[in-house]
Parts: structure tokens; C-alpha cells; sequence
């Protein structure tokens, strides 16, 4: 098989993902705002944001260092890395190979640990205070995520994500109770990785309540601009990930191009309904205590575990 | 002839090292300019021991016997690749220690000098002499000198009562785990007079006294390694001893307890027990959990390097006990695909734990301070040893691209692949087991941040550390030694899976020379452990691809945007009235763990009552198992001595019935 139509599959998916990623937030504000009964800025309105900020001149503080300036580049690089190691569009990636899901979480752990030092790095008291915060949520989310990628190990025998795709897409479909559990925990974790509602709140800076726009609030300008669109693109990596564990039917596994349309139908229809279900569960959900954290990653750390048992009590 | 070259060789650097002790420490007391050149000529040796036993890893092993020591008990020595990775190890960190410590001991006086000269290669000796001995009677005089030559390297530096307490504290857990030892070996041996490991190997052992020799060399190499509870001794140690030593000891000696380990539970002793592994892995679990809850309560930047060695440690148990249950339930590719991990773990700690002390070193030269508290911003006033040290502190944190993340992935993989074991009680808990790994890797990334933040980044806390100078030119050199090799590995970390293929396939015994590990096409570009489908991993092209995306992003927002940046004041949410204290101190940015992890500290609070004019508010967070075994056995071994006490009067006429009264029983008891 030549590598030329899964090299395009590779490059139309990256560059899809990268520039779909702030319709996809401009879609879940919409959202928010019309379930508050607000008009809303439409759906392009993070597009128009990212432009203002690309023009306007970056201020930084005269101690920065340079891990300071480089963050927001590796944070969009690795956000990019993702895009085009998760089968989106289809399983025939090149670069499906180059991670499995727990290679893939490292990378996730590679820029929230390059975000936290930056956030350290003007020596400012939200910094530090962002930093610590996130870093918690990181090592509370951590476990929760190993066990949802054991069970999907133990169903699939892969950690790969192609390979996981493409045997679900080959096998009959079977409800699987452990699956379930998997799910919702993969959601609590989502939730929390994004700095999304109960956890977090991702429009606020009140000093009490902020954990990303803590550690984020010394950028500005162009910097800002790649760290923002780089949040998105995690959010709709993570996304991604959780469809193609959870909801992967709809991809191609063909190198035919008329596939990979419908296939971009497919995953387009499940962005928009996540997007609005997203929406909705923020708008109804109220933001914990950071005390209270522990506990609701410890819940999803027990959803996950009791799918990895309810598994091997099947195999067994 | 060439069967014994390597043991030649390598006796021959045993031999440099112990001469060089010798007659540096002579010199240094004639003339002190050159303990650089004594230390470059170590380093030499080292490179040679590196260049030779990396080389030869692939082959068989070979015996020798000396006829030195205590006529009718030669030395048995042997070379394996066992031996021969822990010799790498070994040679690889003291050839950039020793590059470190050229320049280090500088400021000291003649006497301390040359004191630290001859332990220091005394120390070096010892260790390789351990990792060739092949017989248990000059493996445990090794092992002495070992302790013996650490322990003049803590209390040399500086004679403080802390000092020498840390230094006695040391003395004692490492004899109670060398009696330990000891006794593991009298029992396996059982009065026979062959100590060499040859005739141990076929020695046979009902199941209790195998069970008991174990339980004893896992209390030994334990107390050795810092696993719970002995780990009492690394925390009080590390800080005492200079930088370069607590890097040796943290980076070699713990391996070399490791080393011990490997060598009685997989090679010398021959039983495949299940419950061997389960004490092995909840004993590294916990361990792991608890040194490194207590590294993210630390504010001693000393001591939080060596809570952290005590996790490392705990992980590298943990992998050892995994591959004892795979090696038990007789899936010997799974058994050596934790082991690779295991050995990884091994190499990388070393590595990094030796960059990371080296760099406090190069820190406290600059700044006289080990409290984090009064530390920071020193990014840019040493930006040398604040790059190097990132490396460290990123592979510690197991970030993907360096060396740490390898290991971590490896031993995960394992984990995931745990189901194969075929006892149902075991295999539900091995994911959660699993899931503590996964905490504890989540939890050294936060310590990690916190050490380097809090020490680099940042404003400086206090204000002698703006005038702070960068490290001298061979302390960089050592420390970059470390750093380089953790990035190659961290690119290429197939370079080191394939002799480790081998080691593991020597340690359990496989029939078939190559297990079919890691056998895949573009191996140096992908690691993969069992099958492509299975799981892959390629830290190259992450590499590459985050390299290309920052170039192009750079060319595109300078090509639609602009380049210019503006540099002014920090904006901290417009509050103009901001100092360095208000940064977070350790204590500050360990609160959230100090909340949870509650249970696990002993935690003194002093908070300040409403009337008070000046109030202080102190937190002090201290290890538990001071609190829970040590000061209860040291009470009650004092109220047992005061009770034995009250026989001493003094008065002859007391003794004399004392004398009389045991003639009375003896002669009852014997009559």
C-alpha cells in the first residue's frame, strides 16, 4: 500500500482539528449563552479573539526567563502532535504509531508541567498559586485516566489508539457495562484536565476560583494567543481521544477519499452534539471548593476502577 | 586467558582507585593544588571502567579466584552482565562526579581534603569490588568498606553535632542491614564452608529456611536502599554530606543495594514464590507513596532529593516485584520486559539523581543556603546550572523525550500487561497497584516543580542573591556529563534496551538467547515493547515535530503579525505594592498535598492566638515513622537500660554477692 493517501489523511485531519479547535469553544459559548437567554457573540467570535491578540504587542515581565517565551510554542506544538496522532478521520495515520494513549498522556503532562514552571517563573503570588493548583488536579486525574486506559487495554489488548478504533470498528457492537463505566469517568476527567466547570471555570479571574488563568494571567499579546488556541486544541484533542475510546463508529478504515468525507460528517455531528451537552452541563453545574476536587477525581478514580474489575470479572 | 581479561581489568581500576586514595591523600597533606589533578586522574579510571565493561556487556560471564584474605578463603570474583550494567552505572556517574568534585573541594582545608580523597576512592573501590565479588565472604567485607568509607565521607565535611548524629544514624542502619545480610547468607549456607556464589546456587533449602533468607536480604539490601522502614537514615544523611558524595551515594550506593537484591532473589537463589514478589511490590509501593508525600513536604532542598531517592527506589522495588510474579506464574518475557524497566529505572535515577545533587552542590557553593524558603529567581543569575538541572528535573518529573518518561512507560506497560498473571485474587489488584504507580510518577512531577521553581524561578527571596556567580567551567563539565547522556537516552533509548534484553534474559535464565522483545523494524526510532498493534512509542519524532512546529509558527506569526515584544513590569492582576515574599515558600506550594495526604505526617502547628502583637505562624511536617516506631524504641530501650542500671551500685560488696549468687544457681543447675 503506497503512503501517499494516508499521508494527505494525516495532513487534511491535523489541519482540520487546528483550525476547527476555536469554532468548536465558539460553539459551546453560543451555546451557554443561549441556554442563558443571551444572544450570544456567534460562533466565530474565539477566531476574531485569536486575531486581536496575534496583533497586539506582547508585554513581558523584565525577569522572565526564556521558559517563559518558549512555553507557549511547546504547548501548541505538542497540542499539534496530538491532532495528528488520534484517529479522527481515519485509522490509517502514519503517525498512529508514534504514541499509545499513555505516551499521549505524557505529552499532556509535558506542557501542564511547562505551564506550571512558567506560571512560577515571574515569581508572582497567582502564579505559584495556579501552578500548585493545577498540579494537583494533574496528579488526582492521573490515576483516573491509567485505569480507563487498562480496561480499553484489557478489551482491546492495545494501548494504541488506531488500533483500538479499528478493532471496534471490525467487531459487532456489544454494550460493554465496564465501557460505560470507563465513559463516565473519561468525562470526570475531561472535565477537570480542561479546566472546565465544576473544577474550574474558564471565563472567571477571581483570584479564589481560577486554577489555568491563574498560572496563564502574566501572557498577553502573541503569546496569549498560541496559549489560548492551544487550550482549545486540548479540549478538542481530549475530545477526540474520548470518541475514538468511546463512540468511534463513523470513522474509515479505507484509504478511499469519498470515506474520509463521511467520515469528517460523522465527527462533525459528534462535536456539535458534545458541544451543546458540554454547554448544558456547565450551565447547570456550580463550581466546587478546590477541597472538594479530591473527591470528585476520587469518584471518577472508582468509576474507572470498578469498569477494570467488572472487565476482569468477565474475562475470568 | 581472555576468559578472566575483564576481572583483570577491572581489579586493575580497583586497585588505580585505591592508590590514588592513597597517595592523594599523602599529597594533599604535602601540597593542596592538586586535588584537580588527583580527581581528573579518577575520572580517568572511571572513563576506562565505562569504556570496558560497556563493551564487553554482551559477554559471558567468567570466574577468578585470588588467593588473598585469610589463608584456606580466597576471594572468588566474577564478571556477568549483571555485574557489568551496575559497573557501567557505576562508572558513568563517578566519571561526572569526579569531573564535579575536581573543582568542588576547592575552598576546603588540607585536612579535610585529603581525609575525603582517601574515602572517596576508598568509597569507589569498595563499590566496584561488591559488584565483582563472587563469593559472600568478600562480597560482605566489600560491603563493609563501603559503609565504612561513606560514612567518613558524611562526618569529614563539617563536625557539627548534626553531622555526626546523621553520620551515626547512617553507621547504625547500615550494620543492622549488613548482620541482616549476614544472616541471610549463614542460613543459605547453613554451616558449609564453600561461601563462593556457585556453591550457593546449588545449595538446597527447604521452603522456610529460602523464605527466611530472603525476608533477611530484602532487611539488608533494604536498609541499604532506603526502603521502608529504614529509609530514616537518607534523609539525614544526604544533607550532611557534601554534594558529590550524597550524589555517589544516592546515585551508585542505593544501586548497588539494588544490585544485591537482583543477585539473591533472581540468581542465586532459585525459587519462583509468588509471595516473593507481592512483599517485594507492596513494600516498593509503599515506599514509593510515602517518600514521595514526604519529598513535597520538604523544605530542605537536600532532603527533598533524598525523599525523592527513597521513591525512586520504592518504583524500582515495585518493578522488581512484578517481575518476580510474572518470572513465578512462568511468563518469563513479561518477567524480563519489567526487568528492562527495572534496569532502566536503575540507570536513570542514577543519572538524574546525580545531575540534581551535583546541581544543589553548584547551588550552595553560590549561595550558602540549602533552605528553599531563601532561595530563587536563580535562572538568571546561574543560567548554566539552571538549564542543566531543567533536564534533571524534567526526566525526574517523567516527561516524555528524556530518559525518566522511558522507564515509567515501560514499567506501566508491564503493569497493563499484568492480566497474563493466572491468580484471580492478584490480578484485581495489580491495577490498582498500577494505579499508585501512576500517583506517585504524578506526585514527583509536583515536587519536581517545586524544587525547581522555587529555587530557579521566580524573584530572589533574599537579597544577597542577586550578586550570585554561575558554577566554575569542570563543575559545568560534570554536570553537563549527566545532562547529555539523560537527553540521548531520552531520544535513543533503544541504545540502552538492548543490553539490558540481555541482562534480563541472564537473570531469568531464558533458553532462547533473544527473547522476542523489542524486535521491530526502525528499532532505533520506535520503541516497542511486544508488538506494533500493542503499544509504540517514538520520542524522536516528538522531538522533531514539536522542534518543526515552533520554527514554523515563529516564520508564520513574524510573516501575517510581528516580532515585537515589550519588556516591563510584572502585571499580577495590577497590584503595584508586590515583593519576592509574596511568592509561594515550600511550605506554601506543599499545602494542597499537606491537606491530603494528612495521615501519612506528623504535623506540629503553631498558630498565633488573637492577642498576639507579633504573631508567628509555624508549620513543621515531619516523617511519621520517627513518631510512630523510632522515638517509642528508643524509649523503651532506655527504660529497659535504667532498670539494668540499678544493679550498678558501685560498692564491691554488691558485686561480690552478685558473684556469689550466680556461683549458687550455676551449681543448683549443675548439680
Amino acid at each position: 500500500m503506497s503512503l501517499t493517501i494516508p499521508i494527505c489523511f494525516q495532513v487534511i485531519q491535523s489541519v482540520l482539528l487546528i483550525l476547527l479547535a476555536p469554532l468548536f469553544i465558539g460553539w459551546i459559548s453560543q451555546n451557554k449563552a443561549w441556554l442563558n437567554n443571551k444572544t450570544g457573540p456567534g460562533i466565530f467570535q474565539p477566531y476574531r479573539q485569536l486575531h486581536k491578540l496575534f496583533f497586539k504587542d506582547p508585554l513581558v515581565a523584565t525577569n522572565a526567563s526564556p521558559i517563559f517565551r518558549i512555553t507557549p510554542y511547546i504547548y501548541f506544538g505538542a497540542m499539534c502532535l496530538i491532532t495528528a496522532i488520534i484517529p479522527v478521520l481515519s485509522t490509517l495515520l502514519p503517525f498512529s504509531y508514534v504514541a499509545d494513549v499513555i505516551a499521549l498522556s505524557g505529552l499532556f503532562a509535558l506542557v501542564r508541567i511547562f505551564l506550571a514552571l512558567s506560571a512560577m517563573d515571574i515569581g508572582t503570588a497567582f502564579g505559584s498559586m495556579g501552578a500548585r493548583r493545577e498540579m494537583l488536579i494533574a496528579f488526582l486525574t492521573e490515576p483516573a485516566l491509567l485505569m480507563i486506559f487498562f480496561n480499553l487495554a484489557l478489551i482491546h489488548q492495545s494501548t494504541v489508539l488506531a488500533t483500538i478504533v479499528g478493532n471496534a470498528l471490525t467487531h459487532t457492537l456489544t454494550i460493554n457495562s465496564s465501557i460505560s463505566f470507563a465513559a463516565i469517568a473519561f468525562i470526570m476527567v475531561l472535565l477537570a484536565e480542561n479546566a472546565r466547570f465544576p473544577i474550574d471555570n474558564p471565563t472567571t479571574h477571581l483570584e479564589l476560583t481560577m486554577t489555568h488563568e491563574a498560572m496563564i494571567l502574566e501572557y498577553s499579546g502573541r503569546h496569549l494567543a498560541l496559549i489560548e488556541w492551544s487550550s482549545y486544541l486540548k479540549l478538542l484533542n481530549y475530545i477526540a481521544i474520548g470518541v475514538a475510546l468511546f463512540i468511534p463508529w463513523g470513522m474509515t478504515t479505507l484509504p478511499v477519499f469519498s470515506d474520509l468525507v463521511l467520515s469528517g460528517l460523522f465527527f462533525l455531528s459528534k462535536l456539535f452534539i458534545t458541544g451543546s451537552c458540554l454547554a448544558l452541563f456547565e450551565s447547570v453545574s456550580a463550581k466546587l471548593r478546590i477541597f472538594r476536587v479530591p473527591e470528585f477525581l476520587t469518584i471518577a478514580f472508582l468509576f474507572a476502577i470498578f469498569g477494570v474489575l467488572i472487565q476482569l470479572l468477565g474475562i475470568r | 586467558m581472555t576468559v578472566v581479561y575483564p576481572i583483570i581489568t577491572i581489579l586493575g581500576i580497583i586497585c588505580y582507585w585505591f592508590i590514588l586514595g592513597i597517595m592523594g591523600s599523602i599529597v594533599l597533606r604535602i601540597q593542596l593544588k592538586y586535588l584537580r589533578s588527583i580527581f581528573l586522574l579518577s575520572s580517568i579510571g572511571s572513563f576506562f571502567l565505562l569504556l570496558y565493561s560497556g563493551l564487553s556487556l554482551n559477554q559471558t560471564s567468567s570466574n577468578i579466584v585470588l588467593n588473598l584474605g585469610v589463608p584456606g578463603y580466597p576471594f572468588h570474583l566474577h564478571w556477568d552482565p549483571l555485574s557489568g550494567f551496575f559497573l557501567v552505572v557505576l562508572s558513568i556517574t563517578s566519571l561526572g562526579v569526579s569531573l564535579f568534585s575536581s573543582d568542588y573541594f576547592r575552598h576546603l582545608t588540607f585536612r579535610t581534603q585529603s581525609m575525603i580523597c582517601f574515602n572517596y576512592h576508598l568509597f569507589l573501590a569498595s563499590m566496584a569490588w561488591v559488584l565483582i565479588a563472587a563469593d559472600a565472604y568478600s562480597f560482605l567485607i566489600a560491603w563493609e568498606l563501603m559503609a565504612l568509607s561513606s560514612y567518613f565521607l558524611i562526618v569529614a565535611f563539617q563536625s557539627t553535632q548534626e553531622n555526626q548524629h546523621a553520620g551515626f544514624l547512617y553507621l547504625l542502619i547500615a550494620h543492622i542491614g549488613a548482620l541482616s545480610i549476614l544472616l541471610s547468607f549463614a542460613l543459605i549456607l547453613q554451616g558449609q564452608n564453600d561461601f563462593s556464589f556457585d556453591h550457593i546456587r546449588q545449595v538446597n533449602l527447604s521452603s522456610i529456611y529460602l523464605n527466611m533468607a530472603v525476608l533477611f536480604a530484602l532487611i539488608g539490601f533494604g536498609a541499604k536502599a532506603g526502603l521502608l522502614p529504614f529509609h530514616i537514615w537518607l534523609p539525614e544523611a544526604h544533607p550532611a554530606a557534601p554534594s558529590p558524595i550524597s550524589a555517589l551515594m544516592s546515585g551508585v550506593m542505593l544501586k548497588i543495594a539494588i544490585y544485591g537484591i537482583l543477585r539473591i532473589s533472581f540468581d542465586l537463589l532459585p525459587g519462583k514464590e509468588i509471595s516473593w514478589g507481592v512483599v517485594l511490590l507492596i513494600m516498593g509501593l509503599l515506599t514509593a507513596l510515602f517518600g514521595v508525600i514526604l519529598a513535597a513536604m520538604q523544605t530542605d532542598m537536600k532532603r527533598l532529593l533524598a525523599y525523592s531517592s527513597i521513591e525512586n527506589i520504592g518504583l524500582i522495588f515495585t518493578g522488581i516485584g512484578l517481575s518476580q510474579l510474572f518470572n513465578a506464574s512462568n511468563h518469563t518475557q513479561l518477567a524480563a520486559l519489567t526487568l528492562v524497566a527495572v534496569l532502566f529505572l536503575c540507570f536513570n535515577h542514577a543519572l538524574l539523581k546525580c545531575l540534581l545533587f551535583l546541581g544543589t552542590g553548584s547551588v550552595l557553593h553560590a549561595t550558602e543556603e540549602r533552605n528553599l524558603g531563601r532561595l530563587g529567581g536563580l535562572i538568571s543569575r546561574m543560567p548554566w546550572v539552571a538549564t542543566l538541572i531543567l533536564i534533571g528535573v524534567l526526566g525526574m518529573a517523567g516527561v516524555p523525550m528524556l530518559n525518566g518518561f522511558v522507564a515509567e512507560w515501560l514499567l506501566l506497560q508491564s503493569f497493563l500487561l499484568s492480566p497474563k498473571i493466572s491468580i484471580s485474587s492478584l490480578i484485581m489488584i495489580l491495577p490498582i497497584a498500577a494505579a499508585i504507580v501512576v500517583l506517585v510518577i504524578g506526585l514527583s512531577a509536583y515536587v519536581m516543580i517545586k524544587f525547581y521553581g522555587i529555587i530557579f524561578l521566580g524573584k530572589p527571596r533574599e537579597s544577597h542573591l542577586v550578586k550570585v556567580v554561575d558554577a566554575s567551567a569542570l563543575e559545568k563539565f560534570g554536570l553537563i556529563w549527566f545532562a547529555g547522556i539523560c537527553l540521548v537516552l531520552g531520544l535513543f533509548p533503544i541504545i540502552l534496551i538492548h543490553p539490558l534484553i540481555n541482562i534480563a534474559d541472564f537473570l531469568l535464565h531464558a533458553i532462547s538467547p533473544a527473547s522476542p522483545l523489542f524486535q521491530v523494524k526502525h528499532s532505533w526510532l520506535f520503541l516497542v515493547p511486544i508488538q506494533a498493534e500493542r503499544a509504540s512509542y517514538s520520542p524522536f519524532i516528538f522531538f522533531c515535530v514539536i522542534i518543526a512546529f515552533y520554527m514554523i509558527l515563529f516564520i508564520l506569526i513574524r510573516t501575517f503579525y510581528h516580532g515585537r515584544l515589550i519588556r516591563t513590569h510584572a502585571w499580577d492582576g495590577g497590584y503595584p505594592g508586590q515583593t519576592a515574599r509574596m511568592q509561594d515558600t515550600a511550605e506554601g506550594f506543599s499545602q494542597p498535598i499537606k491537606q491530603i495526604f494528612k495521615s501519612f505526617l506528623h504535623i506540629q502547628l503553631k498558630v498565633p492566638a488573637a492577642e498576639d502583637k507579633h504573631p508567628q505562624y509555624q508549620m513543621y511536617a515531619a516523617d511519621r515513622f520517627w513518631y510512630v516506631l523510632y522515638f517509642p524504641l528508643e524509649r523503651s530501650i532506655f527504660y529497659i537500660a535504667k532498670w539494668i542500671s540499678k544493679l550498678q551500685h558501685g560498692r564491691i560488696s554488691y558485686y561480690l554477692m552478685y558473684s556469689f549468687i550466680t556461683l549458687l544457681i550455676l551449681l543448683w543447675w549443675v548439680l
